[in-house]
């Protein structure tokens, strides 16, 4: 009995002496800056998950490989540390607070999708710590006057909104009928409040409006409708399944619209799992590894696309882009701010204003990137059936002619 | 509130016939679930796991070049031994004892097979193609995938087999009698182990069945079982347990007030109209129970 005591006391002398040494100079170790992440390794957004982790990894290495971050006249490499969220914005919310108080991470990056970082940047907010995120693109982030989010992608409301003015332009700049269905998240829900600024703006008008459930495969309803009301422009926003159920069952039912506009379409990797039938869907992506962004540690997106894919073995998504992105932006930030006072990076990030090969990177006073556009690309196959996306808008980037309006299913 | 389906008359006939359609489907789900209910009094949660499932083993037939429509007589099988293994390795211990222990064992079912799906397939949302094309009526008015027809051919063609199998059948019959008094049927001889475990092996086949079909015709996911478990449950509940014809109809009725839900409260009110009526039907059970109660008194 008494030996179990000892034994006991000696086990929980240990583990708090553990736990203290850990929080007590865990933030920058040596010459290793510890960042900490939360970010969906199982659950439903694991594949999202792992494209966000990819995307910090090989940007880690990179910098890392190439001279890391010098700050004070010494050199640091960068480390993370990752926890599984489980994709639950609850175990994300803990995760964040044991990475905080527990580990002493003084630097958070982002975890996937907008409903975590809501979860987390209460936490990091709370605790002061900077967070730079990369996957949470929801407007409602920017609005509550965070102080210590800064955001590398242009919020959700700005995804589609592009879509809506070259459809109005197309039609001689006369104002066009649009058709929506949106599923009822927090991102799908601000891409379309952009949808209805921009009708708002072009005088369109919005003729069907539905809201699609979260546990989606049917939207059959949605397209009868699109096929007796005959909009100009349909617009779909329902992550993955979203895209996938719009193209199988636009296919099957042969509903011809003139312009088809939706998000998530490299993530669902339409034109792979639906090959023609994806054609002429136009996508509204955050990055392009077409686009001629330059920076001095991943050159530009087609070498980024080429390094990513000798790694890692798959092209890469923009979720993966952003992600590395976002190393970017705070190697840049501990430079300037040439000190790991939390203040002072925070101050750093703040004033960010550079361009890396996803884009340029500039904060507003939300934390928003309000630098860099929103780019379209369409699903082109040749005769072959292969296919591809290419980038139609906004012109400036634009390295194919967009297809307005999409070939009746009669004539294909 | 949109009243486009009585503007536009044909509408009207599109959401009938995708709502049988649909209906049809469910009902084959429904009727695994009503089986099993019905002989060993035991309500699976996971039932809409083992559809999910079911739709993999066809979408890995589609991935590797076959085509996923065979995976109509693949996945039962498969399906089959899947129940097999389930029933022995869990739902045996809880047979007998009350509706909530089984309910509680179904639903850490359900919560495993996500899971483990999830960490085998990936959270990724697939499909199959079936390539199978579109049936157009009335000046192509109303538009039918062939895909959907083709699932309501073969859930009926399912169900219509397991009928007369379950008429005929010398396992049928055993079925049968232990759904009628379990304890009867044992002491004349019917191996009520064996039988349970073929009902919940059967059960296991018909969700592979409609899982299958569900990867030609929807989408699948590992998270996407629940609704399917709460309309089968549903369905169910209105026909009431071992009334086949009743589980058609009450299916495809099913099917039939989804859609009509879904084009005038509006798509996202969908599945919430299905709990909405499944909350009416069983306040209405209970109503009506209760009046017979007095009525005994």
């Amino acid at each position: 009995m008494k030996l179990n005591k000892i034994i006991l006391s000696f086990v929980s002398a240990l583990v708090i002496l553990f736990s203290t040494s850990v929080a007590s100079f865990a933030k920058v170790v040596g010459d290793k800056i510890i960042l900490g992440a939360a970010i969906s390794l199982t659950g439903k957004y694991s594949s999202n998950g792992v494209h966000t982790q990819n995307g910090y990894n090989m940007a880690v290495d990179r910098i890392n490989s190439m001279g890391g971050v010098k700050v004070g006249g010494k050199t640091y490499k960068f480390d993370i540390i990752y926890y599984d969220d489980e994709s639950n914005p609850k175990r994300a919310a803990q995760l964040a607070e044991r990475l905080i108080s527990q580990d002493g991470v003084e630097f958070m990056l982002g975890p996937y999708s907008s409903g975590l970082t809501k979860a987390i940047a209460p936490v990091t907010e709370k605790y002061g710590v900077p967070m730079v995120e990369a996957n949470g693109a929801s407007r409602s982030l920017f609005t509550k006057g965070y102080k210590y989010l800064f955001a590398v992608l242009a919020p959700a409301n700005l995804y589609l909104d592009v879509a809506i003015e070259t459809a109005v332009e197309l039609n001689g700049g006369k104002p066009v009928r649009i058709a929506q269905a949106f599923e009822q998240d927090a991102f799908s829900q601000d891409v379309r409040l952009g949808i209805l600024d921009a009708a708002e703006r072009t005088g369109s008008k919005i003729i069907i409006d539905d809201k699609l459930p979260k546990e989606l495969n049917d939207m059959a309803a949605t397209l009868v409708k699109v096929k007796q009301m005959k909009p100009d422009v349909l617009v779909v926003s329902g992550h993955t399944k979203g895209a996938l159920t719009a193209i199988r069952q636009i296919a099957e039912m042969k509903v011809d619209v003139p312009m088809l506009a939706m998000t998530h379409c490299d993530a669902a990797k339409l034109s792979k799992q639906h090959g023609k039938n994806s054609q002429y869907a136009l996508c509204a992506s955050q990055w392009h590894k077409s686009l001629t962004y330059k920076d001095d540690f991943f050159k530009d997106g087609m070498t980024y696309a080429a390094d990513f894919e000798k790694e890692f073995g798959y092209d890469p998504p923009y979720q993966s882009a952003e992600s590395s992105a976002a190393l970017l932006v705070f190697k840049d930030a501990f430079e300037r701010a040439n000190s790991f006072d939390q203040k002072k990076v925070r101050d750093a990030l703040a004033a960010t204003n550079m361009q890396t090969f996803y884009g340029n990177i500039k904060f507003a006073p939300g934390g928003q990137n309000v630098d860099k556009p929103m780019v379209l690309f369409q699903v082109m196959c040749d005769a072959s059936g292969s296919c591809e996306n290419k980038v139609v808008a906004p012109l400036k980037w634009a390295s194919a002619k967009l297809i307005h309006p999409i070939p009746k299913w009669s004539e294909r | 509130m949109d009243f486009l389906v009585f503007q536009y008359p044909m509408i009207t006939v599109q959401a009938c016939l995708d709502g049988i359609l649909l209906g049809v489907l469910f009902a084959l789900i429904a009727y695994g679930m009503a089986l099993q209910w019905g002989v060993m009094n035991i309500i699976n949660i996971a039932q809409g796991d083992l559809v999910i499932l079911g739709g993999y083993i066809a979408y890995f037939m589609y991935l590797y070049g076959i085509h996923p429509a065979w995976g109509v007589i693949v996945a039962p099988v498969i399906m089959y031994f899947v129940g097999i293994a389930i029933y022995k390795l869990v739902i045996n211990k809880v047979v007998d004892r009350d509706l909530f222990i089984s309910i509680l064992a179904t639903f850490g079912i359900s919560i495993l097979f996500m899971q483990l799906m999830n960490f085998a397939f990936g959270a990724d949302v697939v499909l199959a193609n079936s390539g199978y094309g579109t049936t157009m009526l009335f000046d192509s008015n109303v538009v039918l995938p062939n895909s959907k027809i083709f699932s309501a051919f073969i859930s009926i063609l399912f169900a219509v087999c397991l009928v007369i199998y379950m008429k005929k059948s010398k396992l049928g019959r055993a079925i049968r009698a232990t759904a009628q008094n379990a304890r009867a049927a044992k002491i004349l001889g019917v191996d009520t182990e064996k039988v349970y475990a073929a009902t919940f092996g059967i059960n296991a086949a018909l969700c592979g069945v409609a899982g299958a079909l569900i990867s030609i015709t929807f989408t699948i996911h590992p998270y996407m079982g629940l609704p399917y478990t709460i309309r089968s449950f549903m369905i169910v509940i209105v026909a009431g347990l071992g009334n086949l014809p009743g589980v058609a109809m009450s299916g495809m009725g099913l099917g039939v007030f989804e859609e009509f839900a879904d084009y005038i409260l509006g798509t996202e009110f969908r599945i919430g109209s299905v709990f909405l009526l499944l909350v009416l039907i069983l306040v209405y059970r209970r109503f009506k129970l209760s009046r017979k109660r007095e009525y005994l008194k």
